[in-house]
């Protein structure tokens, strides 16, 4: 009898882990189809400024923003498209701030990777990396101040972003304060064409850890099964007081900087060592292994996607762009105390 | 309770009480507020008075300013207070390429209150001793204010926790116990808008925060010789009250414009240049400008009182303007 009990919930723990890992998949290849959209777009000349991809960083971000519940806070960094939509982004939105369109979330203002809803926990990234962090701990701090408990809030760095004296505050901030943050590293190896090896001196990144007074995590990056399980474990103990936890994905950019960067400098050898995994592939190969999915339906899931990505861009493709005429120029909300010296034009 | 007077620093002191008696959003951060009542005292009692209000924060001030940011955009109205004004140069990134861009990329606005206990002191030195108005007026999305009097310490500094927008309050600390009021004002003019601090015929100084004060000793030392001289007390550089700048220029034809600032660019200079360009018929002669030496802010006595615009030396360059 108890026996019988012990095997339905293990068949309902497979299946869970099933339905997660293949959910988390599709947020996965939406990215990579929506990326190389991007990509193909960047090249056609259609997207002004830079494109950055998040090839080969798609399983650690759709188990972040696949770990974390409406209500909780996310700040994703460049290579966060996975996470992004797994979060709750729509496709139109990614697009919309791509192409500058004025009906997106950032109305031509800010662009590409500049992009979010606050009003939902989707903090849009500024540039200067690290600087996410801390104002991820002050939407926690003012959830404490509300007496909102059981929320989480995550940000995403690259191991460069370790570097920087905002890492430092803001974790430190984080353990002081007891928050709900989990920092996720992806140490993608280089920070633009600089190697790890410049960037930090330290055995293992997750031993920072232990110097901030924060949990630390280590993960294998190209593993979504992997990824899946340390975060759902880090999300669930920030939630459950378990103060700031760290985690370091160890993968390989599989692309370059940007569009622009042709990525030569990557070390020949990373590409074919662990770290060089494709988490893409390796998911599909595994879903085919354990038999959460057949051939078809993956070709199925993929064109599907595909359609989904062309008719987005479509339909942003047909809507003008924003119209400076129409911009009323004012930077502050408190639009009557805009400097008189150029004239602001009242909506 | 206030015997001989309110002092700067108390109105400034109750200005935080009453934004966090009167509105549970309110709280403050920064280093040694808490309990300690600040370096220099302005949260005195603040901590016990308000429990979990008050809060201490690392020496961290990118960290600082960026939870400031998180909170605001959540529906607090976070008071950030930087130990000196010059350790705001940390904080900088947070401030001028986050809090200032939010709700232009966003919508979403960012209402935070930043004080800088700023300007020279006698033996503060370069690192504590600075006027960095100039750098946050210079960029969009920032409302600076440099309230020179007790009243305009408390009301304004009252307005910035209400307004939706960061503010940068420049609060001189040279003016922190010298300067009394009898008591609280219960009304003031509005943000933005300039005050006739002296009225006059014969020349215009406009200036803000403790130079007001060198200002004002000028105008009555030279009310002495017969010259009769107009100060303008900008409360806010950013916005700049031009219309008020322009209609004391046109009354007297002469500006001189004087900052405890550094000297290139500045808020001396933007006066000038929308003087020069927009009011060049009401000038009867050259606009001046009289700033602190392009040198860092010295610490012995001596040089520093050479370093800043004081009153004779604002005197001189008045009386040069007369000539002119």
């Amino acid at each position: 009898m108890v026996q019988t009990v012990i095997g339905r919930e293990a068949v309902a723990e497979a299946s869970t882990q099933r339905d997660e890992f293949v959910k988390a998949f599709r947020w996965m290849l939406l990215a990579r189809v929506l990326d190389d959209k991007f990509a193909s777009l960047y090249r056609g000349g259609k997207i002004h400024g830079g494109v950055f991809l998040g090839r080969g960083q798609e399983a650690l971000s759709a188990a972040v923003g696949q770990s974390l519940r409406p209500g909780d806070v996310f700040a994703p960094l460049i290579r966060d498209a996975a996470g992004r939509l797994a979060f709750g982004e729509t496709v139109l939105d990614a697009v919309r701030t791509y192409l500058g369109s004025p009906l997106g979330p950032m109305r031509g203002r800010d662009g590409n990777v500049h992009r979010g809803r606050p009003r939902d926990g989707y903090l849009p990234m500024v540039s200067h990396l690290g600087a996410m962090i801390a104002v991820v701990n002050g939407t926690l701090l003012a959830r404490r101040f509300k007496g909102v408990t059981g929320v989480v809030g995550a940000a995403c760095l690259g191991e460069g972003g370790t570097s920087t004296g905002a890492f430092h505050e803001a974790l430190n901030q984080a353990a002081v304060e007891k928050l709900p943050l989990v920092l996720v590293v992806a140490n993608n190896q280089y920070a633009y064409s600089t190697p790890s090896s410049r960037q930090f001196a330290c055995r293992a990144l997750v031993d920072k850890a232990i110097g901030y007074g924060v949990t630390g995590h280590a993960v294998d990056g190209t593993d979504l099964a992997a990824c899946l399980r340390v975060l759902g474990e880090a999300v669930g103990s920030a939630r459950t007081g378990g103060g700031p936890q760290l985690v370091i994905a160890r993968l390989l950019r599989l692309c370059g900087h940007g569009e622009h960067d042709d990525a030569h400098y990557v070390d020949p050898k990373l590409k074919t060592s662990p770290l060089g995994r494709d988490c893409l592939k390796f998911a599909e190969e595994q879903m085919l292994e354990q038999r959460w999915a057949t051939s078809r339906e993956l070709e199925t899931w993929w064109n599907k996607t595909t359609q989904q990505v062309e008719e987005a861009v479509a339909t942003v493709q047909r809507e003008a762009g924003p119209d400076p005429y129409k911009e009323n120029w004012c930077a502050l909300a408190s639009s009557h105390l805009a400097d008189g010296h150029e004239q602001i034009k009242d909506e | 309770m206030i015997r001989d007077g309110i002092t700067y620093l108390e109105a400034i002191r109750e200005a935080q009480a009453r934004a966090l008696a009167d509105d549970p959003r309110v709280f403050i951060y920064g280093q040694d507020v808490g309990s300690f009542g600040g370096a220099f005292k302005a949260t005195k009692n603040l901590a016990q008075e308000f429990p979990g209000r008050v809060l201490d924060s690392p020496i961290s001030e990118d960290a600082m300013v960026g939870a400031a940011i998180g909170a605001a955009i959540e529906g607090m109205r976070p008071i950030i207070e930087m130990q000196f004004a010059d350790f705001s140069t940390v904080g900088f990134n947070q401030i001028v390429n986050h809090a200032a861009t939010y709700f232009w990329r966003t919508s979403v606005p960012c209402p935070i209150t930043i004080r800088l206990p700023c300007g020279g002191t006698s033996g503060g030195g370069p690192f504590h001793s600075q006027s960095i108005e100039t750098i946050y007026a210079h960029y969009p999305g920032l409302i600076v204010m440099t309230p020179a009097t007790v009243e305009d310490a408390y009301t304004m500094l009252l307005e910035a926790v209400a307004i939706d927008d960061p503010v940068i309050f420049c609060e001189h600390k040279l003016l922190y116990y010298h300067l009394k009021a009898d008591k609280l004002p219960t009304e003031a003019l509005p943000t933005g808008k300039a005050r006739i601090a002296r009225a006059g015929r014969d020349m215009t100084i406009v200036t803000y925060s403790a130079m007001v004060h060198e200002a004002l000793a000028v105008a009555d030392e030279l009310a002495t010789e017969g010259v009769e001289v107009e100060v303008v007390d900008l409360r806010t550089v950013k916005p700049l009250d031009t219309d008020t700048v322009m209609a004391s220029v046109a009354r007297t034809g002469r500006l001189l414009c004087v900052g405890e600032a550094w000297p290139w660019g500045g808020v001396t200079a933007e006066v000038i240049a929308r003087v020069a360009s927009e009011g060049f018929g009401l000038l009867d002669a050259p606009p001046q400008r009289l700033n602190a030496k392009d040198t860092p802010v010295p610490y012995h006595p001596n040089l520093w009182a050479a370093h800043r615009p004081t009153k004779s030396s604002i005197a001189a360059a008045a009386r040069n303007l007369l000539r002119l």
